[in-house]
């Protein structure tokens, strides 16, 4: 079952349909405050005898205030950020906030009361922000409203500050926690008039995060660390290459080893080892020979799926995502023609934390403990492999140890450790997948290969572009649903003609993005960033290519062309100034560019690098703008902006995933490296939320990372290179 | 039968020789917040402290410890957060997911125990452990700030 299309869905178009006379869902509180959420590893203790003001809130009798988080926090501060909206509108006193994630099984039960649990595309405070925020204001205005009935005055004579409640005319005043219980009782109101992000105390300042504490300690609980009474470890081994099966394996090999309880089947596809601890589990899988039907695609290789995209760079048929004038004749009118092919490989999301869940099956229920980006989804799943309606399933989350979209649409781990738990009822199954197993079985960054033409008049501005991408689509394989007459709109990330999400700044008069479709039978996934990293690359790259061609300067070519997009200038604009664009740098120092929009936000970079006469690239310092419209937490979108270049550089130095017999190449860190401290640039961000919309801060500034490196490298070498990674580049000057 | 001293409590663990000290860690002392990332000693997750030093406990052996040598994973390292390491983590708020932190942190306590005042070019060299979240900067910052005794003031 996938995500956005499966039963649940469903339940939240009936359940946003259904909250009362058009209230916002945050407050629409169908059930009594005794369904309220329960204690799950890594959250707060459960706020179940507490009473709860509406879904979002729960106020305890010590003045303690629960904030309940559906989205997921795997780094990226999201918990943090939703709280201090919520708080911000609540009016209390920051130091005594808590937050607790409700389960996806409390949503359904309660018509999905807190809306969408997924956590990607940057979405966790943006979409959540606007009923979160007036489940903060409702709960607000009933604590107003008991206190007010308890004195017999108007609650309009009384205010708020800090979770402290006053009477104006006389003067007295009550706490949040000493009404919370009548306000429980009271209807929400019709209306909640949000605060004017300019008189923001909570929210919009660089607060600490509330989660770091225990993750300094060791406290902190991910799924990876689930303890439960009389519980099982297993190790798996899926068929490594795509598309295979389990032929046959021989149980009593490994039967009799230290520990070893269960040798199991999992699906068509894997078999896993069940011991009394994972260490014993994985040596007697490791002992194991397992023979595979390797099934049709044995033959695919790196080289094979490189020739299949090459063909769709020439292919008369192609998907269009942004198109104006004619794009032929201004080719063919050219005083000059630019022309460049492209490659992006794929990539693995190399989640600190692999893969792992914990499943018991009783037969008649089934509960996991797991890790995921969406728990609903994961809701879904277990249902699904338990054989089991949703109401009698339910998934506990923990803090992620990364995500990175890879947690966000396949949950073939949950699917596995149910798999495997309803083959041992009663008794609860951690499965973790060794670092090998989660390389081998990733949802791969897709690949894909660019041709770009570009036409330049004699004056060298531009007077045509053809983009042509070929290449994978996500969509394709994880919502195929979601296509629209086969295209898929996903790839023109960053590219669209128009909309809120990712519009191309450059305004060319003859303009054609088109998409060749080209599936190879690789799961392909969402890794952070998306199809923006790969079309800012060539996009951001070519740009550059043709402002040389033209003998201008790469700043100056595109703030030409940006003359149409205020909001994507004035973010190049902030970074050429920080970096110092046209002034001189350090000795030996050369700089790039790159602006791109995405997931709402405006993003731009300047690098600094120099490259050593052997070749050796070093990243000094990356100069970085967002406009994200609105910065709830401003210390935390630094941390992103600085962890989105560690991750998009990383993929430009290092990240390849290769296939050979229909299997991935790479094992784990040693044959896919990934980016450590001493290639970390020095990261100088500039958040300049511009106000008035709300766009993501987890990923955009990745789309700059690489091609802003890139640029500089060309500035510094002459060189272009125009292929990912950098692994095998040779640097030397030309 | 092996004996360990982990966070100094002596403990006898019913394990075959060669399980990694990480997994005798994890799961018979039942301390997680050692954690496992690679298990071949590239990322650094499992660093704890033998006898001072840090190791990857994911390729050490748990025959290969030395009776009487006394390893320390992040829960022994202060009873309550309060090692200045840990205080220069909290006031810098440097963790993202935290999952590399314990190693990270474990890491640079041997650092600065072996060079108390390193050079970023030492802090590199001394921390080669992974985030994938991208957390260098601020742990190196966190890291200087522990070198200049200053995570008390800002604590
Ligand atoms: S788990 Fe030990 S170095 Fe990665
Ligand atoms: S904080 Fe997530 S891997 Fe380091």
């Amino acid at each position: 079952m996938e995500i956005a299309h499966g039963p649940s869905r469903r339940g939240f178009l009936a359940g946003a349909a259904a909250a009362a006379g058009g209230l916002a869902l945050g407050f629409h509180v169908p059930f009594p405050a005794s369904a309220a959420a329960q204690t799950a590893p890594g959250t707060s203790q459960s706020a179940a005898s507490a009473p709860e003001i509406n879904a979002w809130v729960v106020v305890r009798p010590d003045e303690t205030v629960v904030v309940r988080i559906g989205r997921v926090e795997m780094g990226q501060g999201t918990l943090t950020g939703l709280a201090q909206l919520v708080a911000e509108e609540l009016d209390c006193d920051w130091a005594r906030v808590t937050t607790e994630y409700p389960t996806p099984g409390q949503n359904v039960a309660r018509n999905r009361v807190w809306g969408n649990f997924q956590t990607a595309g940057s979405r966790g405070i943006r979409d959540s922000q606007d009923y979160m925020r007036k489940g903060g204001g409702a709960a607000r205005q009933m604590l107003i409203q008991a206190a007010a009935d308890g004195w017999g005055v108007p609650a309009a004579e009384c205010s708020t500050s800090a979770g402290v409640i006053t009477h104006g005319p006389s003067g007295r005043t009550t706490t949040y926690g000493k009404v919370a219980a009548a306000a429980a009782t009271l209807q929400p109101p019709a209306e909640v008039q949000l605060k004017d992000p300019r008189d923001w105390k909570i929210a919009g300042k660089p607060l600490p995060r509330l989660d770091t504490a225990d993750k300094t300690t060791g406290r902190q609980v991910y799924s990876m660390d689930v303890k439960l009474p009389g519980m099982v470890h297993a190790a798996i081994r899926d068929c490594p290459v795509f598309g295979g099966k389990v032929k046959s394996f021989d149980a009593a090999q490994v039967q009799g080893m230290p520990g070893v309880q269960r040798v199991v089947a999992v699906g068509e596809t894997g078999v896993a080892v069940v011991a009394d601890t994972w260490w014993r589990a994985k040596s007697a899988l490791d002992a194991l020979s397992v023979e595979w039907d390797e099934g049709p695609n044995a033959g695919i290789s790196s080289a094979s799926i490189a020739e299949m995209l090459r063909e769709g760079l020439d292919a008369k048929e192609a998907f269009v995502g942004n198109q104006a004038g004619d794009v032929r004749a201004a080719i063919a009118g050219a005083a000059k023609l630019v022309e460049a092919e492209y490659g992006y490989p794929y990539q693995h999301h190399a989640t600190m934390e692999p893969m792992n869940a914990t499943a018991l099956f009783t037969g008649d229920r089934c509960e996991v403990w797991t890790s995921t980006q969406n728990a609903e989804a994961a809701l879904a799943t277990t249902a699904d492999a338990a054989g089991l309606p949703i109401p009698q399933c339910e998934v506990h989350r923990t803090i992620l140890g990364g995500g990175f979209g890879r947690r966000a649409t396949s949950h073939d781990y949950v699917r596995q450790a149910v798999l495997i738990a309803r083959q041992m009822p009663g008794t609860p199954v951690k499965l973790i997948w060794s670092r090998e197993e989660d390389m081998l079985h990733g949802r791969y960054h897709p690949v894909t290969q660019c041709r770009m033409v570009g036409a330049l008049d004699a004056q060298g501005n531009v007077t045509g572009l053809h983009m042509r991408i070929s290449g994978q689509s996500i969509l394709a394989a994880v919502n195929p649903q979601a296509l629209q007459g086969g295209r898929d709109p996903a790839t023109f990330q960053g590219l669209n003609p128009g909309g809120t999400e990712g519009v191309l700044g450059y305004s060319i008069p003859n303009l054609l993005i088109d998409h060749a479709m080209r599936n190879p039978p690789v799961p392909p996934g969402f890794w952070r960033g998306v199809n923006n990293n790969q079309n800012a690359l060539y996009l951001e790259s070519f740009i550059d290519e043709m402002a040389h061609a033209a003998g201008q300067d790469p700043l100056e070519f595109r703030r030409r062309l940006l003359v149409n997009h205020p909001k994507h200038l004035a973010v190049l604009n902030a970074v050429a100034e920080r970096a110092g664009w046209g002034k001189p740098a350090p000795e030996g120092v050369f700089r790039g560019l790159a602006q791109h929009m995405g997931y709402g936000s405006y993003v731009a970079a300047c690098a600094e690098v120099s490259v050593s006469d052997e070749g050796k690239l070093r990243i000094h310092r990356i100069v970085a703008a967002t406009d994200c419209g609105h910065a709830v937490n401003p210390q935390q979108i630094a941390a992103q902006i600085e962890g989105s270049f560690a991750y998009g550089l990383s993929a430009l130095l290092h990240g390849e995933i290769t296939l050979k017999g229909g299997r991935v190449e790479q094992e784990n860190f040693d044959s896919y490296p990934v980016m450590l401290m001493d290639e970390m640039p020095k990261v100088e961000s500039i958040v300049m939320p511009s106000g008035g919309f709300w766009g993501g801060v987890g990923e955009p500034t990745i789309f700059v990372a690489a091609p802003a490196v890139l640029n500089a490298i060309f500035a510094a070498t002459g060189k272009r290179i125009r292929k990912v990674p950098l692994t095998t580049a040779d640097l030397r000057r030309a | 039968m092996v004996s360990l001293i982990i966070n100094g409590t002596a403990h006898d663990f019913d394990v075959e020789p060669d399980t990694p000290l990480l997994w005798a860690i994890r799961e018979q002392a039942g301390l997680t917040g050692t954690k496992y990332g690679c298990g071949v000693g590239q990322c650094g997750a499992c660093t704890v402290h033998v006898d001072g030093a840090a190791v990857r406990s994911c390729t050490l052996p748990v025959s290969a410890v030395e009776p009487g040598q006394k390893i320390v994973t992040i829960e022994g390292l202060s009873p309550d957060g309060s090692h200045p390491v840990q205080k220069a983590w909290v006031a810098l708020d440097v963790p993202q997911c935290g999952y590399c932190q314990s190693g990270q942190i474990m890491a640079a306590v041997a650092l600065l125990q072996d060079n108390p005042r390193p050079s970023d070019e030492d802090i590199n060299a001394g921390m080669a452990n992974i985030c994938r979240c991208g957390t260098y900067n601020r742990i190196r910052a966190a890291i200087r700030l522990v070198a200049e005794g200053g995570e008390t003031s800002r604590g």
